[in-house]
């Protein structure tokens, strides 16, 4: 008798529901045939390329992957140093923000470092060639007189300044923002209690923040400099401009002929290209590509493996 | 009421408008007054073209100076680069092209879109360039260069001021004992192609390497674009560069050796290089792609020259874009749209014969 009532219960279908589902369910789909669509697009053009013959290429490259290996070095090395002197000092920012400074200094920090996210790239790179390149070369210059011994900074030295070094400065400057607002943000989270109770057994603030926040962040931390790596791998305009590009693979930073990024050199051959010359530029796209899902794929598995030791749980 | 407020901005807005352009109705009469040799004809309709960024000022003067004498006319020019121009006036998404080099063979040898069937483009020199030698040395003036000298310092062979070959040249100079920075071009261009050309032919025993766009040596700084390497050459001491004299202002430019004498920089040398040289061979009859004559010994001859050439069809499919075509290219040849370029954008004015030459190949455009 009573079975018949207990039916499920059917939800009745109301038009909002219908149309957010609808909605989101084509925004999700056009975001991944976005991404196919370029994908397809850089593997079509790319094709001539990665087959040409030696002589066709561009720098007389004798086939695709000699054309491509000093740029994606050149790519990865930028964006390493950037992130070596990106990381601490955007973690410093955040933990001053979040643990150190008085909330008004705090408060209107945080404001200027957004602000600084907003500055566009070419306004970077002007300052790059106009301002920054003129200034470190002195200090270039005495690092590859008292230190040429280390092969980082072995000479020759640049006249100019614009060296990969420089342009990794720039490029620091870039990704700093955006690391730092994730940083803050990951440290502001961590449970009042875990601070509470560090402080309550005698810590001092630095070991709190080394015992409760910093574990707490540590999958936020790596996070963020995923997301700066990604920025900087992919940074065109700025490095085009501070650059002074060559087709070598070194990793002496402060002398004049440094290896180009993959998104600089697509930038600056791209008017002047013909023929097989696009479709290396546009290989060259599709290797970065490649190279940043990669470095993604990475971040993930880093971060989802590391969530269990965290201390937050 | 909300209507009433907004009122008084679109009664503003409006007087603004009325104002203004009756400001430019008021220009346009008095400008065109004074250039009036070249307006027989009047033209209208829309023309893209896309190319050189070395004609880019020049074109934009151009562009302004055929506007105001055909004001139904307009015409768009989008300075993205000779190769990236080429390519759309072949596959037909832009009108015409600025190049800093004429078709290529394998370009010739296929099929232009926006042509008649069977017809090809055609390249018509519009623009000369020459290209100095300059530097940025404390103190150092009247530098005197040959271009095995040249050759050396750019293949990095001589790398300190006060090389002996340097020296040779230079007896009463007092040469600086520092290393010389040499700055080049980091993106691929027009002024590479002409000055590794200049020395290909003048210096082969220094200059291995064969013409190319791409600087071919690993020497020295690199620089994006003319501005970015006039900044990089400012801003280092004791740096040489090749650059079009237009963007050379702030630096010293080097004598070059022609023959047995040196010779300084002039706009005149530059164009009678241009218009003594033979037209290459192989093409069509109204394609005047210019086979520069880079060792032109004549007197104040300046070899080191960038030819830039408007590209556009022996016969087009629409007659109506083949005279607008044809009244632009007629009207960049003039004597006062060349001297205009040569005031805004540095470049040096035609001669007149090869200009009288230019002429006759764009009446043939159809």
């Amino acid at each position: 008798m009573t079975s018949a009532t207990l039916s499920t219960p059917k939800a009745k279908a109301r038009l909002g529901d219908r149309v957010f589902s609808a909605s989101t369910v084509v925004a999700g789909s056009l975001i991944l045939a976005t991404l196919a669509a370029v994908a397809i697009f850089l593997v079509v053009q790319s094709l001539p390329a990665i087959f040409a013959k030696a002589g066709t290429l561009p720098n007389d490259a004798a086939n695709f992957w000699t054309y491509v290996w000093p740029l994606v070095f050149g790519t990865i090395w930028a964006a390493l140093l950037a992130l070596i002197v990106a990381t601490p000092l955007s973690i410093g920012i955040a933990l001053f923000i979040s643990h150190y400074a008085p909330r008004r200094v705090a408060q209107s920090l945080g404001y200027i470092i957004d602000l600084l996210a907003a500055v566009p790239s070419v306004v970077f790179g002007l300052w790059g060639i106009a301002t920054l390149s003129g200034f470190v070369q002195p200090f270039y210059t005495w690092l590859g007189a008292n230190l040429g011994w280390f092969p980082l900074f072995a000479p020759p030295i640049s006249g100019t300044g614009r060296t990969i070094l420089t342009a990794a400065l720039v490029l620091a400057v870039m990704v700093i923002p955006i690391m730092t607002a994730i940083c803050r943000e990951v440290f502001l989270q961590t449970p009042r209690l875990h601070e509470e109770a560090a402080l309550a057994l005698g810590a001092t603030r630095w070991e709190m923040v080394r015992m409760a926040v910093l574990p707490f962040a540590r999958s936020g931390i790596i996070s963020a400099i995923m997301l700066g790596l990604g920025r900087a791998l992919g940074e065109t305009l700025a490095i085009a401009m501070v650059l002074s590009p060559a087709i070598v693979v070194k990793f002496a930073v402060l002398q004049a002929q440094s290896p180009n990024t993959i998104a600089a050199n697509i930038a600056l051959q791209f008017p002047e290209a013909t023929g097989v010359s696009v479709n290396a530029l546009i290989a060259s796209g599709l290797v970065l590509f490649v190279v940043t899902l990669l470095i993604n794929m990475l971040a993930r598995y880093i971060v989802n493996r590391r969530k269990a030791f965290s201390g937050a749980n | 009421m909300n209507l009433k407020r907004l009122g008084a901005p679109i009664v503003l807005a409006v007087v603004a408008t009325i104002a203004l352009s009756s400001c430019a109705a008021n220009e346009a009469p008095a400008e065109s007054g004074s250039t009036t040799t070249a307006a027989a004809e009047k033209f209208s309709g829309t023309l893209n073209g896309i190319g050189s960024s070395a004609q880019g000022a020049a074109q934009t003067t151009w562009v302004a100076g055929f506007q105001q004498n055909n004001p139904d006319a307009t015409i768009n020019y989008d300075p993205q680069g000779s190769g990236a121009g080429r390519t759309s006036f072949i596959s037909g998404a832009a009108d015409f092209a600025g190049s800093d080099a004429a078709l290529k063979d394998t370009e010739l040898a296929g099929a232009f879109a926006l042509c008649a069937a069977g017809t090809k483009g055609i390249d018509l020199p519009v623009y000369i360039s020459p290209i100095a030698i300059a530097y940025n040395v404390d103190g150092l003036k009247d530098l005197k260069l040959d271009a095995d000298t040249i050759a050396g310092i750019f293949s990095g062979a001589i790398t300190t001021w006060d090389d002996a070959k340097i020296k040779a040249l230079n007896k009463d100079a007092t040469l600086p004992s520092a290393p010389i920075t040499v700055v080049h071009r980091s993106d691929d261009s027009g002024t590479t192609q002409n000055f590794t050309e200049y020395l290909a032919a003048n210096a082969k025993t220094v200059w291995t390497s064969p013409a190319s766009q791409t600087f071919p040596f690993q020497v020295g700084d690199a620089a994006k674009g003319t501005s970015g390497v006039a900044d990089a050459t400012k801003n280092a001491a004791n740096s040489i560069t090749y650059i079009d004299e237009s963007g050379s202002a702030g630096l010293s430019i080097a004598q070059l050796k022609v023959g047995d004498s040196f010779v300084k920089l002039s706009a005149a040398g530059a164009a009678d290089v241009v218009s003594k040289s033979p037209i290459a061979s192989g093409r069509e009859d109204n394609d005047l792609a210019i086979a520069i004559d880079r060792t032109n010994t004549d007197k104040n001859a300046w070899p080191l020259v960038l030819v830039s050439y408007v590209i556009a069809c022996q016969q087009y499919q629409d007659a109506d874009k083949a005279a607008l075509v044809k009244g632009y290219v007629n009207y960049i040849v003039t004597d006062a749209a060349q001297k205009a370029a040569a005031e805004q954008a540095g470049s040096a004015p035609l001669s007149a014969d090869l200009a009288k030459k230019v002429a006759a190949a764009a009446a043939t455009i159809k």
